[in-house]
């Protein structure tokens, strides 16, 4: 939902108790679903978008793009190919950076950095500090081929977050086991079928206790037969946590399964909002129609 | 005629200063290499311009000439004298370095772009991303060409002879101007010379089917020929530099 840009003021204040809310945020936690942190109370804003433009070369992707994802949500993008839904996730993964305008994550910018009240260019170790709270399954899973399956998902704890081993590996087991790979945690990826390593992929992205978990298009790369078992997977995590998602899919009904609002995309803009039934079932944008025509 | 007498006065002490010479500047030269290698590919383009400078002048300087260089010209600018091994081993180090950093450099291009992607995504560092997904991964692409410059390394430390270290080639020009036997001391040398290459690469196919082992792809071992990598190691090691090359 398209929402006016904030007073920075009261985004510095975000700021604040979003750095108490960090903290919790990495404190271990007994169970293998990410953890209730109080950041995270429901009904908090925790993604922005504010005035967000990208191009590449001539085309712009992304055109003023303003809007904000709620904490425990589960947004859903649609739209055409090239209509920006994929941008949008990979900016929020810093894969990208925006021509203009800010994203804001849990209160803190993650474009760029507050130094004596002005907005500068941000730091490495800014970016990764904010990017800690996010995390990403990509379509083609790239999963780490020199690392076994239990390896994959331990790595980054380890040396990104600083757990110790004993910890990580235990975070690691439940995870593997969450998304039914227990057997396998010895095999390379290569060893595994695309709808494997996808679940290694998501269990990879969830062991760094995320806020929001970014999905991009992530049964795409599988063959038909295999896309069930990672749906299956994902929606039990949608449905049993309160993980923020911020999902680009062309599985209409997984879809409507798991989403809280849906963002219909065209040309780098939105065209239309709501809940999955509302848009599916009775869109108004003849845009949105024509869409949906073509992919249910 | 030769003697027995001369190959173990002259021969072996020389087979000895040939192998340290080339584990010396191999050691160098793989330090040189990952280090320039990297830092072409840094995001900061007067790191990348710094080291493709590096890159460029000692691929583009003669060994002989800078070993010259080192053993002659230096001692009158510093007023210090290297030792001529030393001189050598630094010689050949840093300008098969420089080849390597491009083997380095094409192969770590090489590593699919998901790959750095994934690792941004999990938060890594720019140096843990080399160190613990790049670098691993693109190192079995690196080990054949390296084998094809530690072999050519092996035949260049003949050079280090002409600055009096007495390696292989050196106990073969002494022994044949004391013998005047220049045929069989020669082919003597020819075979030594392979016999040396061969075991490297006998060696170095060890290291590549560990090094694809550890990304999850085993080699079988194959039949004969492959086995005595006549055909096989040629082929993969020519195949791994074009990728090298053409992967800017």
């Amino acid at each position: 939902m398209p929402s006016p840009a904030e007073n920075p003021e009261n985004v510095l204040k975000n700021d604040g108790s979003a750095t108490a809310g960090d903290t919790d945020a990495t404190a271990p936690a007994a169970s293998s679903a990410p953890s209730e942190s109080s950041s995270r109370a429901a009904g908090k804003e925790l993604v922005r978008f504010d005035n967000v433009t990208k191009r590449f070369g001539d085309v712009t992707v992304l055109d003023q793009l303003d809007f904000c994802v709620d904490t425990g949500k589960h947004v859903t993008l649609i739209g055409p190919s090239g209509s920006g839904k994929t941008t949008i996730l990979r900016l929020l993964m810093t894969l990208l950076t925006p021509e203009e305008g800010t994203i804001t994550v849990d209160g803190q910018y993650l474009t760029h950095e507050e130094r004596n009240g002005k907005l500068v260019k941000p730091s490495d170790k800014h970016v990764r500090e904010v990017r800690k709270k996010i995390g990403m399954v990509f379509q083609h899973f790239n999963l780490f081929p020199n690392m076994r399956v239990l390896r994959n998902v331990m790595e980054a704890p380890v040396h990104v977050l600083g757990l110790s081993k004993d910890e990580a590996e235990q975070r690691a087991k439940e995870l593997i086991e969450l998304v039914g790979l227990s057997e396998h945690l010895d095999k390379y990826p290569s060893q595994l079928s695309g709808g494997q390593q996808q679940r290694v992929a998501i269990a990879r992205a969830l062991a760094m206790r995320p806020q929001v978990l970014l999905l991009d298009e992530v049964t795409s790369a599988l063959d038909p037969e295999l896309v069930a078992g990672v749906l299956d997977v994902l929606r039990d995590i949608a449905l049993s946590t309160d993980i923020t998602m911020l999902v680009v899919t062309h599985e209409m009904s997984f879809a409507r399964d798991i989403s809280d609002s849906v963002l219909m995309f065209d040309k780098g803009k939105i065209v239309e909002s709501g809940s999955p039934d509302k848009i599916f079932s009775e869109p108004e944008h003849d845009r949105t129609k024509e869409f949906l025509a073509t992919v249910l | 005629m030769m003697t027995e007498g001369m190959f173990t006065n002259y021969f072996l002490p020389g087979i000895w200063i040939t192998i340290q010479v080339t584990l010396y500047s191999a050691a160098l030269g793989v330090v040189v290499a990952f280090a320039i290698g990297t830092l072409r590919t840094s995001r900061l383009w007067i790191v990348r311009f710094l080291a493709g400078c590096y890159f460029e002048i000692f691929r583009g300087m003669s060994a002989l000439v800078l070993m010259f260089w080192l053993v002659f010209s230096l001692p009158l600018l510093l007023e210090w004298r290297l030792v001529p091994m030393f001189a050598g081993v630094l010689a050949l180090g840093l300008t098969y370095g420089a080849y390597g950093s491009e083997v380095v450099r094409g192969a770590l291009a090489a590593v699919p772009e998901g790959q750095r992607e994934a690792g941004i995504a999990l938060s890594f560092t720019r140096w843990q991303r080399l160190r613990r997904i790049e670098i691993p991964q693109a190192w079995p692409d690196m080990v054949p060409p390296f084998n094809n410059l530690l072999i050519e390394l092996l035949k260049g430390t003949a050079l280090v002879s002409v600055i009096t270290v007495a390696d292989m080639a050196y106990a073969g020009n002494l022994v044949r101007l004391g013998s005047n036997e220049s045929a069989p001391i020669y082919t003597l040398l020819l075979v030594l010379y392979f016999v040396l290459a061969f075991t490297l690469t006998r060696g170095m196919r060890v290291i590549e089917r560990r090094a694809n082992a550890n990304v999850g792809k085993p080699q079988p071992r194959g039949g004969l020929l492959a086995r005595l990598s006549l055909r096989e190691s040629a082929g993969e090691g020519s195949g791994a530099l074009t990728t090298g090359g053409a992967a800017k």
